[in-house]
This record gives C-alpha cells, structure tokens and sequence, in this order.
C-alpha cells in the first residue's frame, strides 16, 4: 500500500436519522408549522373554537353532579321533588350530549387541518425529491428519504390535532377546572390540585427522555431495517458466498442494539406513569381524609366532596397528557426540521431564471473545455478539458478503462450534472440557459445502470410517452430487437418484469431499457456501456435498425466492444476525465497507441501487457 | 422543441389501454388489512413464539388482576368514607382508617401496574423480536424463486408494519384481561350495592354494543380504505425515490407529480372518511353516558330520599359510571387492533411458512477441500416456470482445475446454468453434479464455500471498501483483500479515493462507476477463495486492457482451481480450455477455440462479428445468421 491510509471519510449524509437535534431550527420547524396549519383557517377556527364549549361542557358535569347530590340530599323524605331531580337529569344529559357534539367537531377539524396539511406536503416532497438532481440522491440512502417522507410527514400531520389544539384544551381545561376547584374551597382545592405540579413535570420529563430515546430508537431501527432491505436486494449476493450466518451476525448486532434500548424505554415510560397515578391517588386521599373532616364537622357539604372527587378524575387525564403535548411539540420540531430542511434544499440544477426552451436548429452537440468533479471528491476531477463537436448524423464513439469518466460525461450532457469548468452547448444554446425539461427531452441516455420499473413491458417501453400508441411502442421495441422475445412470453407485453427486471436476463434488460430510450425520440441519443450483456449478432442487428434513426440525431455510444464503435464518425479515448487519442477507426489504427493496443488484444494477437500486481507492490 | 421530440398527445381519454399505462407506483390491491378477529391457525403459530416467556404471561395476567381489583376497591373505599366516616357522630378514627385502606389499595395499585406494564411491554418486544429474527433467518433460506417474484419493499413491510401491529397487540392484550375483569367488577359491584338501579343503568349497554356493532361495520371499510390509499400511496413515493434517475432521464417528473397527487388526494379524501366515522362514536358514547347519569339521578335520588340507598351508594354509582365507558371502549379499539393483527399475523405466518424449495437433504454431507472442483451436467432440464424450459436436456463436464467457456446469445440460458450449479433453483430433469456429487446431496453452506461467484448484476452493500470485499470470507487478512483487489486491478483506484479501503461505499456502490463495482465484486470473489470461480459476465463493463491484465493476474491466483467464464466479448474466453456454446436453452457446440471456428456453426459466425475484420460491415450477415445468432 502506497499512500497512509485516512480515516474514512466523515460520512456526510444528509438526513442520517440522528439523536441530535438543533434547538433553534426546530423552534423555527415548529412556528413554521404553525403558520402553515392557519392556511386553513376555516378549519383550524372551528377547531378552536369548538374547544371552549367542549371543555367547558366538561367541567359543568361534575358541578351538576354535585348539585345533584345535594338536592337529594336536602329534599325530604316524604316529597321528593321529582322535577327537581328530573330537571337536574336533562341538564346533565344537555351537557353530556353537547360535550360529546363540540369534541366531535373539534377533533375532526383539527384532524383535517392535519389531513390537508399532509396533502400538501406530500406533493412538495414528492416534487422536490423529483426535481433534486443526483448529486442529491448520490449522498442520500433511499431508505433515509422515504422514512421523511412517511415518519416525519407523520409527526407534521399530527402536530395541529395533539400540540396546538390540545394545548388550548389543557390550559382552559386545567385553568378553570383549577379556579373552580379554588374558588369552592381553598384549603381542598390545594389538595386535590396538589398533585398537578408534579405529574406535570414527570409527565413532561418523561416525554422528554422517551423522545429522546425515541430518536435513537430510530436510528438503530434505520440501522437494523437497512441490513435487511439490503440483504434482501443482494439476497443473490448472499446466497452466492453461502453468507447467511454472516448477514445473521449483522442481524443480531443491529437487533440486540434496538431491544436494548427498547426496553429501556419500556422502563422509563412505566416508572413515570405509574408514580402520576400514585401520586393522584395520594391527593385523592388527601382530600378524602381532610374533606370527610370538613364534611363531619359540616363545612362542606358531601355534594362539594363529590364534584371535588370528579374534578380530580377529570383533570387527571389533562395532566398526564400534558407530557403527549410536550411530546407532540418535540416530534414536531425534529420531524419538521428534517422535513424543511429536504424542502427547502436548493435545487441546484433548474431553470435559469427566464430560461428559454432549447431550439433544435442544426442539431450539433457542442463540448467546451468541458471539466467536472464529484462534490464528494472534492476537487479531483473525474473528467476535464474535454472539447468535441457532432453534428446530425454522426456517431462518437468513447472508450476508456474502468473509471475513466465515460459516464460522468455521458451524464454532463443532459444535465444530471452541472459542469464545473467550460460549457456544453446544443445549437449554441447552452444547455445552462435553457429550460431542463427541454434539455432532458433533447437528450436521451440509455444508462450504463438502467432502473427498470416493476410493472409491465409495455408500461416500461412506453415510460417516456405512456399516451402513445400501441404500434410506436411494438416499433421501438421492434428496433431493440425486444419484439420477438417479448412474443415468445405467456403474457406478451402485459408481462411484470419483477423488481427493477429480475426476471430478465441481463441483455433483455439492456435491451428494454433501450426501446425506452428510443421513445423519446431526442436531438442527442446517448449509449452509455447498453450492450455489454448483449452478443454481437443481437448488437448488430439492433445497430442495423437504428442506422435510419440515427441520421436525425447524433449518438454517442460508450463501448467496450470495438465492433460497436468502430463504425463511429470519431473515437475517443478518455483516460483519468482525459482525451488522450480521438480520431477515426483508421486514424487511431494509424497512431498506433492505446487504441491500437486494445485493438490487437480484440483481435487475438497477442499483445504484452504490463503486469500490474508487480506495479503495485 | 421544434423537430425531434414532438410532444405525445396527451388526451387520456381517447383510449382505455394508454391511460392504463400512466400509472405510479403498484396499483395491485394491497392484501386484506382486517383479517378474522380469531383466527386459531394464527394464534397458535404467535403463542409458540410467545410460550417460550410464559412464566412472563403468567405474572402479567395476575398483576393485571391484581391492578383491576384495586381500581374496583377505591370508589367502593370512597363510598364508604362519605357513608360511614363522615356522617355526624363517627368515630373518629374510622375516616383514618378507611383512607389507611385507601393508601394500602393505592400503593397495591402502583406495584401492580409497574410489573404489569412492565413485564407485558418487554415479553412483547422480546417476542416480536424473536418473531422478524425467525423470518429474516428463514427468508435467507427461501427459494430464490420465491424472491424473484416478491418485491423487497414488501417484504420489509412485513418485517417492519406488520410485526409492529403484532406488538401492538400483545401489548394490549394482557390490558384486555384486565378491561375485561374490570367491567365484570363493574357490573358486579353495581349488582351488589343496588341490583335494581344497577339494571336500570345497565340498560344502555345493549344500545351500546348495537351502537357500536353497527359503526365497525361500516367503520372498518372506511379504515381500510383509508391504509390501503395510505400505502398505495407511499409505495409510489418510494417508486419515486429509487427510480428517481429514470424518471428524471425521462421527464417523466411532471407527469408523475400529477398522477402522484391524484394519489394523494385519494388518500387525503380516504382519512377524512375514517377520522369522521372515528369521531362519531364519541357524541354516541357521551350522549349513552349521560342518559345512565341522568337514571342514577332520578332513580337513584328517589332512592335515596326515600331512604332505599345511602347517597355514598349513589356517588360511587356515578363514579362507576365514569369508569365504565373505558373499558368498553378499549375493548370495541381492541376488537379492531385484534382483527388487524389477525390479518398482520397471518402475513406473518405466510413469510415464515413459504415453502423452502430448495432444501438439504436429510442425509446431506458437506463438500470438503478434499473433493474436487468439477462440474458436471447431465441431461439437465430447467425453467423458472416449469412448463417453460429455459435450459433443455443440456450435458458438459468440466473437469477440476479446467477452464471452460460458457457462450450464448443473450437469453439462451448462461446465468440460468450457473444458477443451477450454485442451487439456487432445483432443476426438473437430470442432475448438476460439483466435485463429483449432486447439488442436492451435499450442504448447501458448503456448496457455497466451494464455488466463488461474480455475478452478472454487481451488488455492493453500504458499508466501507475493505467490508465489501472481505464480505462473509472473515478469515482473510487485510492483506488478502489487497491482494485480491490487485489481481482485479481495483487497488490503484481504491487508494486513489479520500479513504481508501475505508472509503465508505453508498447505496448500491453509487458512488463509484459501474465497471469499478464489477471489479470489486470480483476481488470478493476472490478472496473467498473457493476451488471453482464462476464469472458470469464479471468484465462486461471492463475494456479489453484491464481485462487482460485482469486475466495475467489471475493465471498465478487460480492455478489449479476450476474457472466457469461467460462472456459476450469472446476474446475473453478465447484462452478457455473449452468453450460450450448455448442457444435457446440446448448445447449446439462443444470444444476448443479452433475445432469450434473449423465447425463453422454459430460459434465461428458470433466470433467473426465480433474480430474478423472490422470492415466487414454487419450487414454483411445474413438473415438467417441473424436468426441464427438470436
Ligand atoms: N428469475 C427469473 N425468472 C423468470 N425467468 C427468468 C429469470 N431469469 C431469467 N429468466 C429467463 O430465462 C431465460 C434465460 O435467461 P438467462 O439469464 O439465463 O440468460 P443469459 O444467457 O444469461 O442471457 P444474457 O446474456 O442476456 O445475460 C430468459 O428468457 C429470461 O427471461
Ligand atoms: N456519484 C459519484 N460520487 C463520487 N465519485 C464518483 C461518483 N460516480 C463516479 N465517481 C467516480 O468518478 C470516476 C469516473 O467514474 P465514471 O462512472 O464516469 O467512470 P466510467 O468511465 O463510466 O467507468 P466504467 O467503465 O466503469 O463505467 C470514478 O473514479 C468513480 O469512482
Ligand atoms: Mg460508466
Ligand atoms: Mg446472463
């Protein structure tokens, strides 16, 4: 080993599930919310609103009650006031009924402010993560976004229903319950309210540290669910190397790690509640004890003692729930702050502000001086100093090793990429400055590592122009030489292809995702490395049925098969993001470098080459 | 956009078949949500998960009991002390006493409900470990058959949501014993202090439970309706997110987001429904609520004043009252919980009960070092579906230490070969033989210890260089791993990364080109360090020059062990010992480079497109080559 090796690199990704939170973002996060919930202030007013009668329907119970149990208390043996006790009764049910109505609406418009909250969101993620470009994706896990886009959307969703508008709920509900409880007598009210402060703060607390706990949870749960989702993508891999014991090890690393905490969390949570209820009843006892006194001694009427007793069962509830609203206010601030910061991150590749769309004139394909490098390789360029020009009709053929930056390049030209240094033009327009939509519809790339979609062949054929007809989409899949083997299948077109192909062999791979690449019908037609699965006699007839199609575009076809480049208008050989011999089949024949050396290797001559495990030590 | 590229008519309208084709995401029905509430079958296969922690179920079932007649006891303590302690002229030390009791039934309670709670919550998490451990393991043993045609994202919904509306259950499961033990107490002690208002009050209930039998009903479609739109829905996000670079190389992006709200608004409208017939049972159970208070009112104020029952009675009756709404309404949430996790579990048993195809057999026996490296066919007979062969009656030998060739059009069956050697896939007629037995006979643990693959489709997990390479082969040093991605020329471009072989590898390898992740999966194959190295296409995406450096390397590293190539670029394999040719499934050719291009057939013909002279235009090919070649 040459160079001393670093210590990996810190590994910068975005949207990590991670335990820390950033307070100040997550204050902003939660007043964005906020504003964003009053989008619907329909909704969110009767939410509202409803929840002052509902609670105050709430504490009228216990008073009527206790009213009641004076009234009989106070009528006589002989007359008993039916009315009395009849009227009592209706107001009880009127309030009861009312309390039930106003909780009915209250929680539904919360919850719709939440549902529609959602809606729109989901939209802005799911355009957002449409539209950032790969440079995005190349540092973000799949499994990271789409946990933001169901668990964090959750927490956002629920923030109006169990942090707002439960906060409104618990301070009418605990203020005016506590005032009344005051108000009717001092000395009991402190005791039933006595214990308040402190379920408050242990329910707080403990809402806290679960979270907390939760968000590590998390992100041992990320850590477990990717060794099995990637188990189960590579299962070939796994069964391969006979490495199940192996990918079990990992298993159980990750799942003992989870329980753990898991159970920890258990502990916390079953600790705290159970000293609130205690603590309750020690206050229900307080008040039974110096009541019953007060009672006996007459101060205080066994009606009085009653209602004190149902208040206390009525606020205990609120009060435990208090530490769901802490709570609720927490998700809110790291879900949304996960949530924002993936909506709010900039789209690096749009249109420029009053971009044009691109005009396809002439048709040529312009390289200047073109350089690019990863943001993850900081400024080791994977290509540089390129410059070609095709006009309509003409093919470029690219080489070069593993690495050398073929497709790098390839993805500069329809911009998936930003360059760095020089420019790329089409018809002189660079593609910079005209809109993206036009560009991409400009420029069609068969990627060297296609995504194939798990649904029919024909869906996939037409994925750029699913409204086309039947006939483009027999055609296409004609001219990739698909047609005659998609026939032979049970199903014809309408077969599922299994999970990005599986079911395919790896040349009717290649060769769907070039009938889809060919719906499209672009300015610039890309081959990056799309036979190497498929044998020669398939590749030439494939080239055969394309030589017409070719004529109104220019190709640009990577290969490692000279045969497939050797009909190129012009060749070039990149090495290290590098030019380093372009010209004509013959003309690099004729320099005799590279080229020619790779060239005789193909043609079974034998030719010497240097023996790199020498090199290397 | 004036030439190329005309926009696509985009009137769905004019045609069924067209629109069907604008689709995100799976459209398939997700499975049943709500299965039986009781399902035998079901619950037998989770209590075996669960009686390894009976001991555990045992105290919880009695801790809840305990818990339950503590809740019954405090409003019975409390009408006591407002019946007995406080009227005029008590002892004294009788209101201490009832509350002494009252502390002792409090602190009963909190001890009761920490085991409970406690011992309930950790046995649940326990099993519903145990459970997703027993499906992962099993799902490392399922056939390959069984994966092709299960999507991973489903799979992991079974791993994730359903054992986890699993533990939901169990959770609430002991706390049912317990709602149900408390509505008997209930309903008990109402009977006892006064039978006749307590069936006075109990009148409600049968309106109750009509009430709420017919709400599920219609609840529970609108619960289903609203998971199903919820996940039709994230399935399409998470469409979205892995095929994000499709899409966008394909503007589809615009379209997409359409189809994609109609989605969300689907779900949007779905939720609403649910929250709505969510919400409706509260006014239901509140109005039932205060028609019972109100009975205990009149009737029971009559009682009292005419001295029937003591007011003590008629307070705790309201208390009672209170208390008696929750109970029912967690146990009609937890008939719901119940029938999900009824569906949930028999999604459960399906993974775990997916039939192991491909299994050892009883009498099965290791390959050791001892046995050879050859492979054999004999008249094998293979297709993913039966009743169509992809391999038909195909014979070759390579012999221990032989380097064959294995070469084809594409999909005539060269993957499937390898498969077969590997068992992957039983097969249907004749028998696969490595170091001389049946694949069936031997383990298949060491089937793949004795056989090294680098498959056709790289797949690099996240994770750093060196783990990649190393992979499950825990015995080689760093320095093999080195060694191993010398020989495959990765070493110089490795180093040449910020951290080296710590240089941590995203998603799929995606942080490296497609060509470096195939020569990492071959410098894994390496070190493994098996007698037989399968390549299947392993330097499709290498030029011709690493390629042969690759090979130079290799000539020292593989001395002596059996190497099985495909290749399409035929200067690959042209140092093969032998090379047999596949078409559509059947061996046409057998033998070396130059006795196969003397036979004339498709061998020399592939061959001649491929280096005979490049001014030989493909054209030049007949039609009936061409046929022949596909
Ligand atoms: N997992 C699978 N399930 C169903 N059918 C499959 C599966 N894998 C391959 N096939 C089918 O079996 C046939 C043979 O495929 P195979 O992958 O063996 O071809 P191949 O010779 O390796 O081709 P290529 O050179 O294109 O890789 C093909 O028609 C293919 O569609
Ligand atoms: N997403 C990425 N982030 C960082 N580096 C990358 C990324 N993709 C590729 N690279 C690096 O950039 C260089 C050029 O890669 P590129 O994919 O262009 O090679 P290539 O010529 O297409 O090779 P191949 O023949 O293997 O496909 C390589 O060193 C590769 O490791
Ligand atoms: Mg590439
Ligand atoms: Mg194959």
């Amino acid at each position: 080993m040459t160079a001393p090796q670093q210590p990996a690199a810190p590994a910068e990704r975005a949207f990590r599930r991670t335990a820390e939170i950033d307070s100040r973002q997550g204050v902003g996060a939660v007043a964005r919310i906020t504003r964003m919930c009053f989008r619907y202030p329909w909704r969110a007013g009767l939410a509202f609103a409803a929840t002052v009668p509902a609670v105050l329907m709430q504490l009228a119970i216990p008073v009527i009650l206790g009213r009641a149990v004076d009234s009989t208390l106070a009528m006589g043996g002989d007359s008993p006031d039916v009315r009395a006790l009849v009227l009592i009764a209706l107001t009880l049910l009127a309030a009861s009924v009312l309390r039930g109505l106003f909780t009915l609406v209250q929680n539904y418009a919360a919850e719709s402010v939440g549902h529609a909250l959602a809606q729109d969101m989901r939209n802005a993620i799911y355009d957002k993560i449409l539209r950032l470009p790969f440079s995005f994706h190349d540092r973000t896990h799949s499994g990271d976004l789409i946990t933001v886009g169901m668990l964090d959307l959750e927490g956002v969703r629920m923030y109006f229903s169990t942090a707002l508008v439960r906060t409104l709920l618990l301070t009418l509900l605990i203020s005016v319950g506590a005032w009344m409880l005051l108000s009717t007598n001092l000395v009991l009210g402190l005791f039933a309210l006595s214990f308040v402060p402190f379920a408050a703060w242990r329910s707080s607390v403990m809402r806290l540290t679960l979270r907390r706990t939760w968000l590590i949870l998390q992100e041992k749960l990320g850590v477990l669910s990717q060794v099995m989702e990637e188990n189960l993508a590579g299962i070939r891999v796994v069964r391969a190397f006979a490495a199940s014991d192996h990918e079990l090890a990992k298993f159980d690393v990750a799942s003992k790690d989870a329980l753990d905490l898991s159970h920890q969390r258990i502990d916390v949570r079953v600790r705290n509640t159970s000293a609130m209820t205690l603590a309750f009843f020690a206050a229900m006892g307080l008040v039974l004890l110096f009541g019953g006194r007060m009672v006996a001694a007459g101060e205080i009427t066994v009606g009085t003692l009653a209602t004190f007793l149902t208040f206390m069962t009525i606020l205990q509830m609120p009060v435990r729930q208090l530490g769901l609203m802490v709570n609720a206010y927490a998700r809110a601030s790291t879900c949304g702050t996960r949530l924002f910061q993936l909506l709010d991150m900039p789209v690096e590749i749009d249109d420029a502000p009053g971009a044009k769309e691109l005009e396809v004139t002439e048709g040529t394909l312009r390289l200047d001086n073109v350089g690019f490098a990863y943001p993850a390789a900081g400024d080791r360029r994977a290509v540089s100093g390129i410059s070609f020009e095709a006009k309509r009709g003409e093919t470029i053929g690219i080489l070069g090793a593993p690495g050398a930056g073929k497709t790098t390049l390839m993805h500069l030209i329809p911009r998936f990429y930003d360059v760095t240094e020089g420019a790329i033009t089409i018809d002189g327009q660079d593609i910079r400055e005209v809109t993206l939509a036009s560009v991409r519809q400009a420029v069609a790339v068969v990627q060297q590592d296609s995504f194939l979609f798990t649904t029919t062949i024909e869906n996939n054929i037409a994925y750029a122009a699913p409204f086309t007809e039947e006939g483009r989409i027999r055609g296409v899949a004609e001219s990739a030489q698909l047609h005659d083997y998609v026939l032979g299948l049970p199903q014809q077109y309408r077969t599922v292809v299994g999970e990005r192909g599986v079911s395919l062999s790896g040349g009717q791979r290649q060769r769907l995702s070039i009938a889809r690449t060919l719906m499209m019908e672009p300015a610039v037609l890309i081959f990056d490395d799309s036979t190497a699965a498929i044998d020669a006699g398939t590749e030439s007839r494939i080239r055969g049925a394309l030589r017409d199609y070719a004529k109104d575009r220019v190709t640009l076809i990577v290969a490692h098969r000279l045969a497939s480049l050797k009909h190129a208008d012009r060749i070039l050989f990149l090495e290290d993001g590098r030019v380093v011999e372009q010209g004509t089949h013959e003309e690099l024949l004729a320099l005799g470098g590279r080229y020619t050396a790779l060239h005789d290797l193909q043609m079974h001559r034998d030719t010497d080459v240097p023996d790199q495990t020498e090199d290397a030590r | 956009m004036s030439q190329t590229g005309a926009s696509e008519p985009r009137d769905p309208h004019e045609d069924e078949r067209p629109r069907m084709r604008a689709v995100v995401g799976s459209t398939r029905i997700e499975e049943e949500i709500f299965g039986r509430a009781f399902d035998g079958r079901v619950v037998r296969r989770i209590w075996e998960f669960v009686s390894p922690y009976r001991r555990k179920v045992w105290i919880a079932v009695a801790a809840v009991l305990v818990f339950t007649l503590s809740q019954l006891t405090i409003p019975l303590l409390i009408s006591v002390a407002i019946d007995r302690g406080m009227v005029p002229g008590a002892p004294n030390g009788l209101l201490i006493g009832i509350v002494a009791l009252f502390a002792l039934a409090i602190g009963v309670n909190y001890i009761a409900a920490l085991v409970q709670e406690r011992v309930t919550g950790q046995m649940a998490e326990d099993v519903l470990f145990d459970i997703r451990r027993k499906m992962f393991s099993h799902l490392q043993r399922v056939s390959l058959s069984f994966m092709d045609k299960t999507e991973v994202g489903r799979l992991m919904s079974r791993l994730q949501g359903d054992v986890n509306s699993m533990l939901e259950f169990l959770e609430t499961s002991i706390q049912s014993v317990g709602d149900i033990a408390l509505l008997i107490g209930i309903v008990a002690v109402m009977l006892w202090l006064d039978w006749q208002l307590a069936v006075l009050v109990l009148l409600v209930l049968p309106v109750l439970f009509g009430v709420r039998v017919l709400w599920l009903t219609k609840a529970r479609a609108a619960f289903m309706a609203a998971h199903e739109a919820n996940s039709v829905t994230n399935g399409a996000l998470a469409e979205a997110i892995h095929g994000v670079r499709a899409v966008q190389a394909m503007g589809r992006a615009p379209l997409n987001a359409e189809l994609y709200s109609g989605l969300v608004g689907r779900t949007y409208r779905a939720q609403l429904r649910a929250s709505k017939l969510a919400q409706i049972m509260i006014p239901i159970v509140d109005s039932l609520t205060g028609i019972a208070m109100a009975t205990v009112v009149v009737a029971g104020g009559l009682m009292v004043v005419s001295g029937r029952i003591e007011v003590g009675v008629m307070v705790a009756f309201l208390f009672y009252i209170q208390r008696f709404f929750d109970p029912i309404r967690s146990l009609t949430m937890q008939y719901s919980v119940m029938q999900r996790a009824m569906a949930s579990g028999h999604r459960l048993t399906e993974v775990l009960d997916v039939e192991v195809d491909v299994t050892d057999a009883p009498d099965a026996v290791p390959l050791g070092p001892e046995d050879d490296g050859s492979v054999e066919f004999r008249g094998v007979t293979f297709g993913y579906d039966p009743k169509h062969p992809v391999l038909k009656d195909v014979s070759f030998r390579v012999a221990s230490g032989e380097r064959v060739a294995l070469v084809g059009p594409t999909g005539s069956g060269k993957s499937s070969s390898i498969s077969l050697i590997h068992r992957f896939y039983d097969v249907q007629e004749g028998t696969v033989l490595v170091g001389g037995r049946d694949v069936r006979s031997v383990t298949q643990e060491s089937l793949g210890r004795h056989i090294a693959m680098v498959l056709q489709e790289p797949y690099l997990f996240t994770g750093t260089v060196m783990e990649n390479i190393r992979y499950s082969s825990h015995w080689a040093s760093d320095a093999d791993v080195i060694e191993a991605a010398t020989a495959v020329g990765a070493h110089e471009f490795i180093e040449a990364m910020p951290g080296g072989y710590a240089t941590r590898l995203e998603e799929r390898g995606s942080n490296l080109s497609l060509g470096q992740r195939q020569l990492l999966s071959f410098a894994r194959a390496l070190v493994a360090d098996a007698k037989i190295l399968v390549l299947d296409e392993a330097t499709a995406n290498i030029d011709s020059y690493t390629e042969r450096q690759i090979q130079k390397a290799l000539e020292r590293l593989l001395e002596g062990r059996t190497g099985l190539v495909i290749a399409h670029r035929l200067a690959t394999i042209r140092n093969a010992d032998r090379i047999v040719v596949l078409q559509q499934g059947r061996k046409i050719e057998e033998g070396d480079h130059d006795a196969l291009m003397a036979q004339k057939g498709l061998y020399s013909k592939l061959y001649d497109l491929n280096y005979a002279s490049f001014d030989d235009l493909p054209e030049a090919v007949t039609d009936a080559d061409r046929a022949a070649a596909t």
